[in-house]
């Protein structure tokens, strides 16, 4: 079983956390520092395992983001290296080529897909096609759902993502014609 | 309405969505906790709004708050509201929140469950799949109850998308609710045998976290994951069931046996790391299984250690420590083929990563020998000097130490070489082990007389070398090091060489420095070092040496007088008094030697350290209770304030010490020797004990003086352990040499006999005898010490409870529940209904709760738990009564009935199985399916149509006296039962159906009672059969309607049971329905209208499974008949061939209603309203109690009682489409009319034709 799944960044800011066992706000928390302070004074050529009593940390170190998974000893540890690899190339295909903004931007995204993987603690699905067409299908439904409606907020998104300078104060997006008043409250 | 949406999202597009959080967090990172606080009020206004949109996105922001540990379960309504959003989109953000931050005590969870629950069963496998994966995460007892049987409905899914998830998660069913655990395991077992591999993949995880916990229960599973592990190719999969069966195989070494081989073979084969180590893993397992008994499996351990170095070599520094660590596992059994890779662990230690080093530190643990101990803490004393960082250098010197004393120091040849190593581990500086070397030095010093000179001899130097160690910082822990060493000074003085330098080094000025613990022991053992020095000056006339002792004394102790710690300061006081008088004496001449060194006669003997604990309480001694009345607050609190004046104790008791004077001390020691002897608590010297060192016969003695010699003792700080080793390298070959002296004499003597023997033999373990007879004195323990108690396990393992023996056939008792329709029912005034309502509910729980308890004695001890069970009955049976008018008393004597007569093929059935798996672990090579075809042989004789007069027995039989009628219903029961145990290894849920006449269109709908073991009305009803197989329909069982989705077409679904009655395995089963223009088969996207649908499974022979499919209804006031066709594929051994089988599936107009409670005050409103036509209808000549006769049409006919007045009743349902139909039924003699109303007079006119044609059957 998988206890816990959580990532979080160099400096230890959590990115996504998923337990799957219930454990307090305050306790994550501290369960999140704990690990950060264990893994991040680990060199990137020491092995990915570190072992407590109950549980192993297994991780993996990309760019700026660990990825740390908590199991207990029914994994495989090389099988379970394996997923965290699988589940990042996954994301690396749903965000094309992911980078840390888009987990912090689309952490609910970024769940969605991990749902596929995984289920409450126990490994779901390791064919990484699979994975990311259940993730296109469901992505497709909800573009669908929001339909007319969602196409305002999607155009205003849009603005928003954009960078501040470059905006022009009248934009064209799709065939709705939006004027943007002021952009200092967004 | 589009434009109403549009201005609503236009207006939306200024709140904040996720992305906005978040960039104004990162913008605001000064004041972040105030930002997210108005933050937080935003949401709650938005959280209030009747927008579900806007709703949903502050669900979505609260999700990601929650990450950064804000608690937000007080949006937990909320989050179910955006739960049962009818979009899939918000849906799915409904669930992550939900799954992120419910849990067991969250109180909205109970809202969930029938939103849950039409999730589950919704056409959307989407909403299917995002309901299950929040269900996983948030699962408690009560929903995997209610719950447990639409999920493995589920596992039966067309969708392998849903099946996979529904598979996985009924082990989280599993754990909150153990009785699902057997109904639903048979189903379970059949997933391993999915067509699609993510299905078989969940269930094998499913069934190995199941098996982990309590293997024996899946012993009987080995021989079908066998086939698996040697048919399947997913990588995954393997893992997971070599894994598994590294579980399993300690409890069946033939198993072992038979998996040697496969596995040695994947290790050849696979290429995927992964899958190698956990081969390696599992041969290990079954290694140590074996390790006895077993001729040779050499080849396999070979096999395994030439593998694992392969790992450990590798640059991968992930393969290097995981092939440690499965070394280590390999060490256990097989040291020495580990032991020849020492080079390579050794080099392990050199590595860069820590935990790879720890790892080799492990392993060295267990390699050491007599032979290469020296070697290796030589090793290890390098790298403790190399060693950065104090944790790993704190590491090597606990392993050293426990390298060193493992078992009872049995590897130690030469004591005085580890003396001199726990000498020089204590120039280790900051280290936090200062005690544990010390309590080393004290074990063996106190335990090894023979090294009793020597190590006095070192410590002395220690001591008088403590600068070295106090030197730099006060914290430094090594000081605790000085306590063994002045302890052992003073116990032990007779062996000091120069007392008088080591007792003027403990009573420097510095000492005060120390902690008070450690100032204490110096204080008393300078008193013991005082006596000796006055026993060694005796002989002399001048005794100047002895008065310049007690005058130091006297000089010094004063220091420890003034202490701040109360043990020195009372300890020094007491001596000096003492020396005090001893001068005065000394100066009279007096022989006072002799006295004092009295004071510390005896010797002290090692005691285990669980000693206390294991003597036993005597009879009678309660340990808890108060010897006198307790204190009252008051007194406690006055007790404080003494420990303020404690430190002026002392002085009040100093004139005390020297008006004893020394006859009365002697004449008390006497007595409390005398004492001491009686008193059988008091630990005395043993007899074994009192063996001083001995020279074994035989071998050469290195006398210790010798050593002095070759060692400078007085240059503190020089590695001297090297020379110990030189020194023992010498004493082996000495030993060596005349050993072969002695056997060339032995040669020599016996020449005339077999001579031929010991060559050159290799030195073995056996022959390195120790330097010093290593008669190590036991640790003692009391006489009638306890013997230990095996830890339990934990109780509040939740996987204690699904320790449940799968074999045993199902009872009826334990079906699933299933939505019940007993609480429309019970609702029998009106007045009151709602309280009723509610009441009803706690009840139910503690059934249940009392169910589990019940079940869980069976498990215990069936036999016994039969009169309890009866009890327990009773009781359930009482409350049964309070609350629903004594109805229940018959179906409480059916579940007896049904739990005692299915004991006997219990025992039966579990045998068979075992002999099953006995035979194929002792047999064939081959993996056999007997127990399927078991199975099938039982299946094939068995009768599809049972007992007809099992019909008038209703399960409703509500308020039955306990009449004759009863009796006579339990012989009828009891037959029938009998019949089932000739089919007891069919499917569970054929159980259901076994009391409809065969083909007939069955107007019976409706669900089973959890209580009601015996069902004749069933769920099921036969669809169609001939001599290969047979379908069952369960007649619309889910029915709902989809409102917002579809404009206004409702939809069915209809689960189909597939049974497999032949000997052939039968695939490709394709089902098809001709569509009417009401009714069509929903089928996927892109096929046609004449186009089958794909059952997603294959039956072996003899197994049964379910599909659901799906049907759009357009209207629902007329019953429907679709003709639909089965075609499929007979396979054979040898040929295929192709059949088909027609069938016709019936919708009755009763089963789109749906039981809908309804109150008489509405129900009154309703009929007022006018709104509805009217009919009726007239039955003759039926001859059953009125309560019989509304329980059927509650059954059938999916109704609920609203009220009843004597033999008057009105009843209510509603159907899928929102009509509302209501009845009043009376009775007189033997007539019944029934006056209904209803908004759809088709509907209602078809209603009551049904309702007339099922009391036309009785």
């Amino acid at each position: 079983m998988i206890k816990a799944i959580l990532i979080f960044n160099n400096h230890g800011k959590p990115r996504l956390i998923r337990f799957y066992q219930y454990f307090s706000e305050d306790m994550q928390q501290q369960i999140i520092r704990e690990t950060f302070h264990l893994v991040s004074k680990r060199d990137d050529n020491v092995c990915n395992f570190l072992e407590g009593s109950d549980y192993k940390l297994i991780y993996r170190h990309y760019a700026t983001l660990y990825f740390v998974f908590c199991v207990d000893s029914s994994e495989s540890e090389l099988g379970i290296l394996d997923l965290i690899q699988v589940f990042v190339e996954t994301l690396d295909k749903c965000f094309e080529n992911v980078c840390e903004l888009d987990l912090i931007f689309h952490m609910d995204k970024v769940h969605y897909i991990l749902q596929e993987v995984v289920m409450g603690g126990m490994v779901l699905e390791t064919n990484m096609n699979e994975i990311v067409a259940q993730v296109e299908v469901q992505n497709r439904m909800e573009k669908s759902e929001g339909g007319l409606s969602a196409a305002p907020a999607r155009a205003v998104s849009a603005v928003k993502n954009m960078n501040l300078p470059e905006i022009p104060r009248n934009i064209n997006i799709g065939d709705i014609n939006i004027k943007v008043p002021s952009l200092s409250p967004f | 309405m589009a434009l109403k949406i549009v201005k609503g999202s236009i207006d939306r597009m200024f709140d904040k969505n996720l992305q906005d959080l978040v960039r104004g967090i990162r913008n605001h990172k000064e004041d972040e906790a105030k930002y997210i606080s108005t933050c937080i009020d935003e949401i709650k206004q938005e959280l209030k709004q009747d927008n579900i949109a806007v709703k949903a996105n502050a669900v979505c922001k609260l999700t990601y708050l929650q990450m950064l540990g804000y608690d937000v379960s007080w949006a937990a309504f909320n989050i179910v509201e955006v739960m049962s959003s009818s979009k899939f989109t918000y849906k799915r953000i409904g669930y992550l929140a939900a799954s992120q931050c419910f849990h067991e005590s969250t109180d909205v969870i109970m809202l969930t469950t029938n939103q849950i629950r039409k999730d589950l069963s919704s056409p959307n496998q989407y909403d299917t799949g995002v309901a299950l994966t929040g269900l996983s995460c948030f699962v408690t007892p009560d929903l995997a109850r209610d719950l447990a049987n639409d999920i493995m409905t589920l596992m039966s899914h067309t969708k392998p998308y849903i099946r996979k998830k529904a598979v996985l998660i009924m082990y989280k069913v599993f754990l909150k609710y153990p009785e699902s655990l057997r109904p639903a395991f048979p189903r379970l077992k059949e997933k391993l045998e999915d067509p699609d591999p993510g299905v078989q993949s969940a269930a094998v995880n499913v069934i190995c976290e199941l098996a982990r916990r309590n293997p024996k229960n899946y012993l009987s599973l080995a021989p079908l994951f066998f086939k698996l592990m040697t048919s399947s190719t997913n990588n995954w999969v393997l893992i997971k069931i070599i894994k598994l069966f590294g579980a399993l195989t300690p409890l069946e070494p033939r198993l072992g046996k038979k998996l040697i081989e496969p596995l040695t073979n994947l290790i050849h084969s696979t290429s995927a790391m992964s899958l190698l180590y956990e081969c390696v893993n599992t041969v290990i397992a079954v290694l140590i299984s074996l390790s006895s008994g077993m001729p040779n499996h050499s080849a396999s351990i070979q096999l395994c250690v030439q593998k694992l170095r392969i790992l450990i070599e590798d640059s991968d520094q992930n393969l290097k420590y995981l092939g440690l660590l499965a070394m280590s596992k390999i060490l256990k059994t097989h040291p020495k083929s580990v032991q020849s890779h020492k080079d390579l662990i050794l080099q392990c230690l050199d590595d860069k990563d820590e935990s790879i080093r720890l790892r080799a530190l492990d392993l060295l643990y267990g390699m050491v020998s007599k032979k290469n101990l020296m070697e290796i803490v030589k090793k290890l004393m390098l790298h403790v000097d190399k060693a950065e960082g104090t944790t790993y250098r704190d590491e090597l010197l606990t392993k050293i130490i426990d390298i060193c004393s493992q078992s009872n120091y049995q590897y130690i040849t030469n004591f005085e070489w580890y003396i001199s190593i726990l000498v020089e581990l204590t120039r280790l500086e900051g280290t936090r082990h200062g005690h544990l070397i010390a309590s080393q030095m004290l074990d063996v010093a106190i335990r090894v007389k023979a090294i009793r000179a020597f190590a006095v001899a070192q410590m002395a130097t220690l001591l008088d070398n403590a600068h070295l160690l106090t030197g730099n910082t006060q914290r430094n822990g090594i000081c605790e090091v000085l306590y063994a060493a002045a302890w052992i000074c003073g116990e032990f003085s007779e062996h000091l060489e120069n007392p008088m330098q080591t007792l003027e080094a403990m009573l420097r000025p510095k000492v005060a420095t120390l902690p008070g613990h450690i100032q204490a022991v110096y204080v008393q053992n300078a008193a013991k070092l005082f006596a000796t020095v006055l026993k060694g000056e005796e002989g002399n006339t001048d005794g100047t040496a002895a008065q310049e002792a007690s005058q130091l004394m006297i000089d010094r102790l004063p220091l420890f007088v003034q202490s701040a710690n109360l043990e020195v300061q009372e300890r020094a006081s007491c001596i000096l008094q003492l020396v005090k008088y001893i001068q005065k004496l000394q100066q009279k001449d007096v022989e006072v030697a002799e006295e004092v060194d009295a004071l510390f006669a005896g010797e002290l003997n090692p005691v285990a350290p669980k000693a206390q604990k294991k003597v036993p309480v005597p009879e009678g001694l309660d340990l808890d209770a108060w010897i006198n009345e307790p204190p009252s607050e008051s007194e406690s609190e006055d007790e404080q304030p003494k420990a303020i004046f404690a430190k002026e104790e002392p002085k009040h008791s100093r004139p005390r010490h020297t008006e004893v004077d020394e006859k009365e001390l002697a004449r008390r020691r006497e007595a409390r020797k005398q004492e001491q002897a009686n008193n059988p608590f008091y630990i005395k010297a043993s007899p074994s004990s009192q063996k001083v060192y001995q020279e074994a016969p035989g071998v050469e003695h290195i006398p210790v003086v010798q050593i002095d010699l070759n060692v400078p003792l007085k240059v503190p700080g020089l590695p001297m352990s090297d020379q110990y080793v030189k020194m023992e390298e010498e004493r082996r070959q000495k030993e060596r040499a005349e050993k072969k002296k002695k056997e060339k004499k032995k040669r020599k003597e016996k020449r005339s006999g077999r001579g031929k023997k010991h060559d050159s033999a290799p030195e073995s373990e056996e022959d390195i005898t120790p330097a010093h007879m290593v008669d190590i004195v036991t640790e003692e323990m009391p006489e009638n010490a306890l013997p230990s108690d095996d830890d339990e396990r934990d109780p509040t393992d939740p996987h204690k409870a699904l320790d449940i023996d799968l074999d045993r056939p199902l009872a009826d008792s334990e079906k699933l529940p299933v939505r019940s329709h007993r609480a429309a029912e019970a609702q029998k005034s009106p007045t009151d209904g709602e309280t009723e309502n509610a009441t009803l509910q706690e009840p139910k729980k503690k059934n249940s709760k009392e169910k589990r308890e019940k079940k869980r004695d069976k498990e215990r001890d069936r036999k016994k738990s039969k009169e309890e069970k009866k009890k327990k009955k009773h009781k359930h049976e009482d409350k049964e009564e309070d609350l629903l008018g004594g109805q229940a008393d018959e179906p409480v004597l059916q579940s007896e009935e049904t739990s005692q007569v299915a004991e006997p093929p219990t025992s039966s059935s579990t045998t068979a199985e075992v002999s099953d798996l006995d035979f194929w672990l002792s047999n064939a090579p081959v993996p056999s399916n007997t127990q399927e075809a078991a199975t099938v042989a039982a299946a094939a004789p068995e009768p599809s149509v049972t007992a007809p007069d099992s019909e008038p027995d209703e399960p409703k039989d509500t308020e039955m006296e306990e009449t004759k009628s009863s009796k006579h219903k339990k012989k009828k029961q009891k037959k029938e039962k009998e019949e089932k145990e000739k089919k007891k290894k069919k499917k569970h849920h054929h159980h259901h159906h076994h009391s409809d006449g065969a083909g007939e269109e069955s107007v019976q709908n409706g669900t089973v009672e959890e209580e009601e073991p015996l069902p004749p009305m069933s769920n099921y009803c036969l669809l169609a059969e001939n001599s290969y197989i047979k379908m069952m329909m369960e007649d619309a069982e889910e029915v709902y309607d989809i409102q917002g989705n579809l404009q206004d077409g409702s939809q069915v679904v209809v689960s189909v049971i597939f049974e497999n009655k032949c000997s052939s395995f039968l695939k490709s089963m394709e089902f098809n329905v001709l569509d009417s223009l009401n009714s069509k088969l929903q089928r996927p996207e892109g096929s046609g209208p004449h186009d089958g649908l794909v059952v997603p499974f294959q039956l072996p022979p003899g197994v049964s499974n379910e599909a659901r499919f799906v049907f759009t209804v357009q209207s629902i006031v007329m019953p429907q008949k679709l003709k639909g066709t089965l075609t499929f594929i007979v396979k054979n051994e040898d040929d295929s061939t192709h059949e088909k089988l027609d069938f016709k599936l019936h919708f009755t107009c009763t089963s789109y209603l749906i039981t809908t409670p309804c109150y008489s005050d509405a129900f009154a409103k309703l009929l007022e309203s006018g709104d509805l036509k009217s009919s009726s209808l007239r039955l003759e000549g039926v001859n059953m109690p009125f309560h019989h006769l509304l329980a059927r049409i509650c059954f059938h006919h999916h109704f609920s009682v609203v009220e009843r007045i004597d033999s008057c009743a009105s009843m209510y349902s509603r159907s899928i489409q929102g009509h509302h139909v209501c009845l009043l039924v009376k009775t007189s003699a033997q007539t019944v009319s029934i006056d209904a109303k209803c908004d759809e007079p088709t509907l209602l006119g078809n209603v009551l034709d049904e309702i007339k044609q099922t009391f036309s059957q009785c």
